[in-house]
């Protein structure tokens, strides 16, 4: 088991924060700050009081917490330099599901592979960013913020809210109730949607009384407060909206990435005024008996896709859903003697969607030309941040992740 | 004392009497406790290993045995933390568990965990330096972050890359990728027997030269940390993790750090840096900036309530960490628990309220009850140790005025008690 990443919790805690302080951010206290708690019934509420026109884009953002190894996912099996790399840990050209004469998937991802055959997966190759970070907690920032020269205490959908002329408290949502940095912004924050949360407590009037604004609070004390006025909207939404839709019964809060996909299909299949929805899974961080381990990490990620999109086949929205999954860093070419890999750099990125220029996207980095053991990206993330912003959220990228990025080009 | 102890009554508040510093000479100085006496840490017996054609009945029964034990060992230490009589050190243990986080998810063996627990409590005052040597060749260490199977052939980074990160240094403490990797190279060649024993494997083990942070050496891990304990990032970042964990979710100001930096310097001894942080008159004027985590929270509700120590009551507690999200011995990741804003979703707000409800009930509550109607709210901001409550907390009171036991939990959920 190599489960170092909890995959219920995003790496947002002490860690991240107090080291975003330590190297100087100013605000960052800001970062979890006014959390948009919001349930199952704001959902509904908000998708019949203003649902998303139909044929709106959507864009559904995966998160791979860990650093997944994409040589291992994407495999280049018929180069010799990968088996040569990765002794006792490497897949078999026989053994890959054949995407072209060289490269085939992990076995793990069999319905990925029928989509790739289907003409509804592109995959773009070698995407890293300059000087990578070989530390999860500074890579995942990097990802998130889109800022590889300086930390940033803002994440690029929070700051893509902040430009956005939709006012719509739902227009970006995260499936869980903790969120993740690139969900907050300078002035507006994802919503965290938790399901299934317990609607009858005792004390209630006392809880309502605890959420009510109070100006002599510290942030911390503010923040408890908001907590509490969370749990007061839920209480009023169970006396006023008793016969609203309900969630299908297959979504639980085990926070499975298939239950947090199929919680994004109930909500757009409802019509939820949502543009964007972030979901996460951990567990990726596989220093020693990898293949075994990464093998079931991804055949979890390819049933949670394939559930969701049969969840989606019914519904006209199903060809407006961009899905993107993507990880910190890739991992190095080089096998350690525990049969898995280290830290490294530049990965591959995976988009599922009707609207997806299939096929891949960029070269594979070289496995032999290498930058002290790892592969030199090939392309920037930020071009795929650009396209998804530019193409899926009708925004200008420049406001979001600055000027000089040319978008990808991924999407029809 | 809220924020250093689990647990604080008034009454105990009323007893200090010497000042803060007589206090915490006090709880940090050894001595008797009964409570810890009657919580004897528990032995675990050998489970031997399934042979490798073992039938899928023979390993599950294995992996049921292996669980119980995980179990058993968590509901000790629960159990310890409530029943201890200077709670300060458990208190402190729980930081520095969180500091090192190691989990059973990975190390599996519940007597691994309690060795490294024994010497956290050991070794979590005084010399920090012969903590991380000690922490270095740890076995449970070693298996969580994959050591025991990092060679000459093929360095595995994680210790050496988590030590710096996350141990001593902290991200942006000068090191450098080419650091890690020849740390990677200093640490190879451990092993962890079926036994616990941790042993060097000459054949496996590079023999160097390595350099590292500037410094060029056959270095053992030994050596290694000499090097890495001498960088000048490591008291600034042990100061600033601590401070978090004791003080405050807010940024320690540059001034602040250099100051307890310089008090640890000295013999890079904990207990200097522990002391130096609670005197600090910041420390005083942090108040209210600090999230208790579920831990804190759970137990120094039912600590400061008089809970009876039962095994059920116990249970209990145990049941609401669990939905809370924090179970000592299982720390989400190596960066240990988040902290702040994190514990206060809104279906933490639930199962906060229906456990201060079960815990009012459980415990002594008297002081409350046999109070006159007008000296009700007073008896418990004396009960729980606070000085005053906030407008917002005084209205939410006043609806549970008539139930004791209602009050109780309104306090012990208001943020007054929840931010210290």
């Amino acid at each position: 088991m190599n489960a170092l990443y909890n995959p219920r919790l995003p790496l947002d805690g002490l860690t991240r924060r107090n080291f975003l302080r330590a190297s100087g951010v100013v605000g960052a206290t800001a970062l979890l700050a006014g959390t948009a708690g919001c349930t199952w019934n704001d959902v509904t509420r908000a998708a019949s009081q203003n649902p998303l026109p139909a044929g709106t884009p959507i864009l559904v953002l995966v998160t791979m917490y860990g650093g997944n190894d994409w040589l291992n996912t994407v495999i280049p099996a018929a180069d010799p330099a990968y088996h040569d790399a990765r002794p006792g840990m490497s897949y078999a050209h026989d053994e890959v599901l054949a995407l072209d004469s060289v490269s085939g998937l992990n076995p793990g991802l069999k319905n990925m592979s029928s989509l790739w055959s289907s003409k509804k997966l592109g995959i773009m190759r070698g995407v890293g960013y300059p000087n990578p970070d070989r530390s999860h907690f500074r890579s995942m920032d990097i990802w998130q913020t889109a800022s590889p020269s300086s930390p940033l205490n803002t994440g690029w959908l929070g700051r893509w809210l902040d430009h956005a002329s939709d006012q719509e408290p739902l227009l970006g949502l995260n499936i869980g109730p903790v969120l993740p940095v690139l969900a907050v912004g300078a002035q507006r924050t994802f919503a965290a949607l938790s399901v299934k949360e317990p609607v009858t407590e005792p004390l209630s009037a006392v809880m309502a009384a605890l959420g009510t604004p109070n100006s002599a609070d510290t942030e911390a004390q503010r923040i408890v407060a908001s907590s509490y006025a969370a749990v007061g909207r839920v209480r009023d939404d169970v006396v006023t909206h008793m016969s609203q839709v309900s969630l299908p019964d297959q979504v639980t809060d085990d926070g499975s990435l298939k239950s947090q996909l199929l919680t994004v299909a109930a909500c757009i299949k409802l019509g939820a005024p949502t543009r964007c929805y972030t979901v996460s899974m951990g567990g990726f961080d596989t220093h020693a008996g990898e293949k075994a381990t990464q093998q079931l990490l991804l055949t979890t990620v390819d049933t949670a896709i394939t559930e969701f999109r049969k969840a989606m086949t019914d519904s006209p929205r199903a060809s407006d859903v961009v899905l993107v999954a993507y990880s910190e860093f890739g991992r190095r070419v080089m096998a350690n003697a525990s049969e898995g890999t280290d830290h490294g750099t530049a990965g591959d990125v995976l988009i599922v969607s009707d609207r997806v220029k299939a096929g891949f996207h960029g070269d594979q980095p070289s496995l032999t030309d290498l930058d002290q053991g790892d592969l030199k990206a090939s392309q920037d993330f930020r071009s795929l941040y650009a396209e998804l912003l530019t193409s899926v959220l009708g925004a200008d990228p420049t406001a979001v992740i600055g000027t000089g990025i040319t978008a990808s080009q991924v999407l029809v | 004392m809220r924020r250093a102890a689990f647990g604080v009554t008034g009454a105990d508040v009323d007893r200090v009497g010497g000042g803060v510093e007589a206090w915490i000479d006090d709880a940090l100085s050894p001595g008797a406790d009964p409570g810890v006496d009657a919580t004897p840490q528990p032995t675990f017996a050998a489970i031997p290993a399934v042979a490798a054609n073992a039938t899928q009945a023979q390993r599950q029964a294995r992996n049921q045995a292996v669980n119980a034990q995980g179990d058993q060992l968590t509901l000790w230490w629960v159990t310890r933390m409530l029943a201890a009589h200077r709670p300060v050190v458990e208190r402190l243990t729980f930081a520095w568990h969180n500091h090192w986080a190691t989990s059973l998810t990975k190390v599996r063996e519940a007597d691994l965990m309690l060795l490294q627990n024994q010497l956290l409590r050991r070794q979590g005052l005084g010399s920090f330096t012969t903590l991380a040597k000690q922490m270095i060749l740890d076995p449970a260490l070693l298996i969580w972050l994959d050591a025991e199977k990092n060679t000459k052939a093929a360095p595995n980074e994680n210790l050496a890359r988590e030590l710096m990160e996350l141990f001593t240094l902290g991200v942006g403490g000068g090191y450098t990728e080419d650091d890690v990797k020849q740390s990677a190279r200093a640490l190879t060649g451990w092993r962890v027997a079926a036994s616990g024993a941790v042993t060097n494997d000459a054949k496996r083990t590079d023999p160097g030269p390595e350099t590292v942070l500037g410094v060029t050496d056959h270095f053992t891990p030994l050596t290694l940390l000499d090097t890495i304990l001498a960088d000048p990032s490591h008291p600034r970042y042990l100061a600033t993790r601590w401070w978090h964990q004791l003080s405050s979710d807010d940024a320690p100001p540059d001034d602040l750090v250099t100051r307890l930096a310089a008090s640890y310097v000295v013999g890079r001894d904990s207990t200097a840096l522990i002391k130096a942080i609670l005197v600090d008159p910041a420390f005083a004027s942090a108040a209210g900036t600090l999230m208790t985590s579920p831990v804190e929270w759970v137990v120094g509700s039912m600590r400061t309530l008089a809970v009876p120590v039962t095994a059920a009551n116990v249970q209990a507690g145990l049941a609401v960490l669990r939905r809370l999200g924090q179970v000592p011995f299982y720390p989400p990741n190596v960066s240990g628990w988040p902290s702040g804003a994190s514990w206060s979703s809104s279906a933490a707000a639930s199962t906060r309220a229906a456990a201060a409800t079960k815990f009012a009930s459980l415990g002594d509550i008297s002081e409350v009850s046999n109070a006159s109607a007008t000296s009700r709210i007073d008896s418990v901001a004396h009960l729980l140790a606070l000085d005053h409550f906030s407008d917002r907390t005084l209205t939410a009171l006043a609806l549970a005025k008539g139930n004791p036991a209602q009050l109780v939990a309104t306090a012990l959920i208001s943020p007054d008690y929840l931010v210290v």
